[in-house]
């Protein structure tokens, strides 16, 4: 059985303008252990998708969803009580910006027993104890005296393995990165990938890593979800990703990548993520699209089959080139 | 003349007094400690680095918004440090910058037609027509449209905000841009766009450019020479080629071997430094790398190595990675 | 240049001087309150505008032989004066609406006289740092550690009590305020790129203060005027209740009210219409100043 379903995800936001569809029939499935990645620019929904999992969206967002479920349970029906129990304890997350993650008026050591009071009700000393266990965990030098640090007197690194070691202190068996080491210099980025990725093998924890960044996908993930402007458009595993993709924007993605190129001049993606006002009637990547036929631009994709991972393309693309294309547009 | 030397920088310095209160003597800062490189028309210098390394110290000495604590800075063969208040206004016309974050380099109270005429109204006599169709035709250059002449910035995405940013450092004909992360707070699809838009002007104007990154793939991509720094000093700088391929020093093979690369089938040699970037108020004695350096000894902790020249490459190390000569 | 040229759609919302007060109008309207107060002070405006027009006698006129009349409701009034008289005869209703120009009038030339000096100053303090900023901030911080009253007073006993006097006393207690906030709104814009790359571009102090950096700090600015308006009127009422304001016959409300001090159970109206007034203007004043505040705090704009 899957740790993690979710079938048809949809978020929609009120705003000022109208409904504005966030997210757009979202697919994820993970089992226990296996390390994912969503990866996607602004716009994509990517991180609206996980907020949405864990129920940290505002008031003026809407979800639904076909399928909900975490570890067996359904997570659309369940009571508030039973899904504060699930959230911090067994689902984790942590985000991107350390140090405005942490409360700055607290000491690390307070929202580190915050957390193992709640949810494991532990008491004092056993908090103390758990709580420079988890420190060392982490690899934070001298845990002891790090208890009493404030966010703001501890670096961008160790702020991130301070929220690590809060996300992890229930020994979740999700844990969900957003973003976790944009903000982080390279070397301390590094470092962080390599606990992260030590710590999911330690605990048998799934993570689901979203990022921007394809080297990190590449380095790490396993299996890869792309997201372009709310809506899934690709689902493979890392390796046939990189090599063989499906969708043209997962290929223009990857040939846009300075490290792929060997000319002075990239073959970058013209124009620019559809916003809430200008979206296209048909596939709403088809203004960009290389390969764009009146097919495209009318009528929406419907997702391929897993052979395509199930690319969101009317002509998926099989070795690079786009499958049943017809030959008028070729020429 | 492509290839002629426009800026020369000698031992580079610029320190800070931090204030530690009335009763302490105020902390040394040495943000930048002795940068030596020069930059020529047509040619790229990318300098990479972490936080605390002194690049953005060094885009603001070059920019000449700083002066330098000590060291030579020679601009268009004028020594900034002993030129006079005329000579450095009309320096200010040979060196321009674009910055990282497109939504804080524009005014949002300015539209950006304006925006880009200002430094023609500050610095040149041209009239109002002229500044306007100067600013016309740097518009059409950056791939933007004449009617986004009256717009402000909030109209804008990011990456149409960094190519105005890219069209204000064009407007007084620089010889020298300093470009400070510019592709780093973009999408990925866009930084190509914007790379390309740079490439472009470069062979276009013969613009010598300081390309300010931490991002290693952007630098290998754009970059002619690299000078990698570490708390204010450069330890390692060379041509391109020979730095990606025979890099010598330890803190710049870490810092490739910690750069992600999207490539799921290459295995990497994995270094991972220990440690935390040090405060530049509290530097480490000898070479500043020595806590974190998995080739550390003795003498390392106690003097500061001197630049050694290896494989063309210039190097502050005790024990740099020798490769063999092929034969 | 086909290749870097992109045909991306641009952004079409009308741009212009109708299309910010398109906009302002949109979030001010939505606080009713804020609206309710526009009005009324509008109403105000006009009244003190057209005074000469409205008021169904001259102000400082004395009728003789209807002293203390009662408004026309009660027993004893008229309808000639319809909110009665005051104890030497002079009709209410008119010295009301004569004194609408008055408070206005402060109001202004108080808020205009504190706002520059006050930018001025805080320009200044928050641009150059160091020393200057010291400086100005710590002649700031002994203006505010006076009661605001009181020092208004020392001034006017110092300079002779009357209406200009009392303004200016009352523009230099109101001071720090505005540098404080000017000063602050600077410090925060100076750090931005923008800034700098007006420095680098060439651009001097003085244009980089007023030029760059001053429109980006206007919106706390206005705000505080709009509310200083009415905190000018409510002073400058203090300072004629006290006798050191507008000299009587002024019809300035404050001023009025210290005429009144002694009728408070004989006559009623005497006393409750100017405090009735001061009360209600300074109400609305205020209630668009919070709609003001809302509409132009970029902070609480939505998407």
């Amino acid at each position: 059985m899957s740790l993690l379903e979710i079938a048809n995800l949809s978020v929609a936001f009120q705003t000022a303008g109208g409904l504005f569809t966030a997210v757009d029939r979202f697919s994820l499935q993970i089992e226990p252990g296996e390390i994912v990645s969503i990866v996607g620019e602004s716009g994509s929904g990517k991180s609206v998708a996980m907020l949405a999992l864990m129920g940290l969206l505002p008031w003026t967002a809407t979800v639904t969803a076909d399928v909900l479920r975490f570890d067996g349970q359904d997570l659309k029906t369940i009571n508030k009580p039973q899904l504060r129990k699930i959230i911090g304890s067994q689902m984790s997350m942590i985000f991107q910006e350390p140090m405005t993650s942490l409360n700055p008026c607290f000491t690390v050591g307070f929202q580190l027993t915050e957390t193992l009071k709640i949810h494991l009700g532990m008491n004092r000393t056993e908090q103390k104890r758990r709580a420079i266990e988890l420190l060392e965990l982490v690899g934070i030098p001298e845990p002891e005296k790090r208890l009493s640090a404030f966010p703001h007197q501890l670096s961008g690194g160790m702020n991130q393995r301070v929220m690590i070691a809060i996300a992890i202190s229930c020994n979740p068996r999700l844990l969900i990165a957003d973003e976790p080491t944009t903000a982080l210099d390279v070397t301390i980025q590094a470092q962080i990938l390599d606990l992260l990725m030590k710590l999911q093998k330690e605990k048998g924890m799934s993570l689901v890593l979203i990022t921007h960044d394809m080297g990190v996908v590449a380095e790490t993930a396993e299996r890869v979800f792309v997201q372009y402007a709310g809506q899934q458009v690709e689902q493979q595993s890392v390796m046939g990703l990189f090599a063989r993709p499906h969708h043209p924007y997962t290929q223009a993605l990857l040939n846009s990548l300075p490290e792929r190129s060997n000319s002075r001049i990239l073959p970058s993606i013209a124009g620019i993520v559809p916003g809430q006002f200008d979206k296209p009637r048909g596939c709403l990547f088809s203004p960009r699209c290389h390969y764009a036929t009146d097919l495209c631009r009318t009528k929406p994709p419907t997702p391929a089959t897993a052979d395509f991972g199930y690319a969101l393309c009317h002509y998926p693309l099989l070795e690079g080139v786009p499958t049943n294309y017809p030959e008028e547009v070729r020429a | 003349m492509k290839g002629d030397v426009v800026l020369e920088a000698t031992d580079l310095t610029r320190h800070y007094h931090v204030d530690r209160g009335t009763f302490r003597s105020p902390a040394v800062l040495k943000a930048l400690d002795g940068a030596t490189f020069t930059l020529a028309k047509g040619r790229t210098l990318a300098v990479v680095g972490e936080s605390g390394c002194g690049k953005s110290t060094l885009a603001r000495l070059v920019t000449m918004i700083e002066k330098p604590t000590s060291g030579m800075l020679n601009i268009g063969g004028t020594d900034i440090t002993s030129a006079d208040k005329q000579t450095l206004m009309a320096l200010h016309k040979t060196v321009q910058i674009v910055f990282q974050d497109p939504y804080g380099s524009l005014n949002p109270r300015q539209k950006i037609g304006h925006a880009l005429e200002e430094p023609l109204l500050v610095n040149t006599p041209m009239g109002k027509k002229e500044r306007r169709e100067a600013a016309m035709n740097i518009i059409n250059l950056v791939g933007l449209r004449p009617e986004h002449y009256d717009r402000y910035p909030h109209m804008f995405s990011g990456g149409q905000r960094q190519r105005i940013a890219v069209a204000r450092a064009l407007m007084l004909n620089p010889n020298i841009v300093v470009l400070d992360e510019p592709v780093s707070a973009l999408d990925v699809s866009i930084q190509a766009q914007i790379l390309n838009l740079i490439a472009l002007l470069q062979e276009q104007f013969d613009l010598a450019y300081l390309f300010i990154s931490h991002d290693l793939s952007v630098v290998k991509h754009i970059a002619d020479e690299v000078m990698v720094m570490y708390l204010g000093k450069p330890i390692e700088s060379g041509c391109r080629d020979t730095l990606f391929a025979k890099p010598h020093h330890p803190y710049t093979r870490a810092l490739l071997s910690a750069t992600p690369v999207a490539d799921p089938f290459r295995v990497k040699e994995r270094i991972v430094l220990r440690g935390e970037l040090p405060s530049p108020i509290a530097p480490p004695s000898g070479c500043t790398f020595h806590p974190r350096c998995p080739s550390m000894t003795d003498i390392c902790r106690d003097k500061a190595p001197e630049t050694q020249e290896i494989d063309g490459c210039r190097v502050a190390c005790y024990h740099p990675k020798v490769y063999p000569p092929k034969e | 240049m086909t290749e870097i040229a992109i045909q991306e759609v641009i952004d079409n919302r009308p741009t212009g001087f109708r299309a910010v007060v398109t906009e302002f109008w949109s979030y001010f309207s939505e606080n009713r309150g804020a609206v309710v107060g526009l009005v009324f002070f509008i109403a105000v405006v006009l009244i003190a505008v057209f005074a000469d027009f409205i008021a169904p006698h001259a102000p400082n006129h004395q009728y003789r032989d209807a002293l203390l009349q009662p408004p026309f409701w009660q027993d004893g009034g008229s309808i000639k004066f319809p909110l009665g008289t005051d104890a030497i005869g002079r009709d209410m209703l008119s010295r009301l609406i004569h004194g609408a120009q008055y408070s206005l009038f402060i109001g202004c030339i108080v808020v205009s006289l504190s706002l520059v000096a006050g930018i001025i100053f805080g320009l200044l303090a928050g641009f150059f740092r160091g020393r200057v900023d010291t400086f100005i901030m710590r002649i700031m911080d002994i203006v505010l550690a006076f009661p605001s009253l009181l020092l208004a007073l020392v001034l006017v006993a110092v300079l002779g009590p009357s209406l200009i006097n009392a303004m200016i006393a009352i523009a230099i207690v109101q001071q720090p305020h505005y540098v404080r906030l000017t000063r602050a709104a600077v410090m925060t814009e100076m750090t931005k790129d923008y800034v700098t790359a007006a420095r680098v571009i060439g651009i001097r102090s003085l244009r980089l203060m007023f030029v760059t950096i001053l429109p980006n700090c206007m919106a706390p600015l206005i705000v505080q005027a709009a509310l200083s308006f009415s905190t000018a009127i409510l002073d400058a009422a203090a300072l004629g209740f006290l006798g050191m304001g507008a000299q009587p016959p002024t019809p300035e409300w404050g001023t009025m009210l210290a005429e009144a001090r002694e009728f408070i159970l004989r006559a009623w109206w005497v006393v409750t219409f100017p405090g009735v007034a001061i009360l209600t203007t300074v109400l609305a004043i205020n209630m668009m100043g919070d709609g003001l505040r809302d509409a132009l705090d970029p902070k609480l704009k939505r998407s």
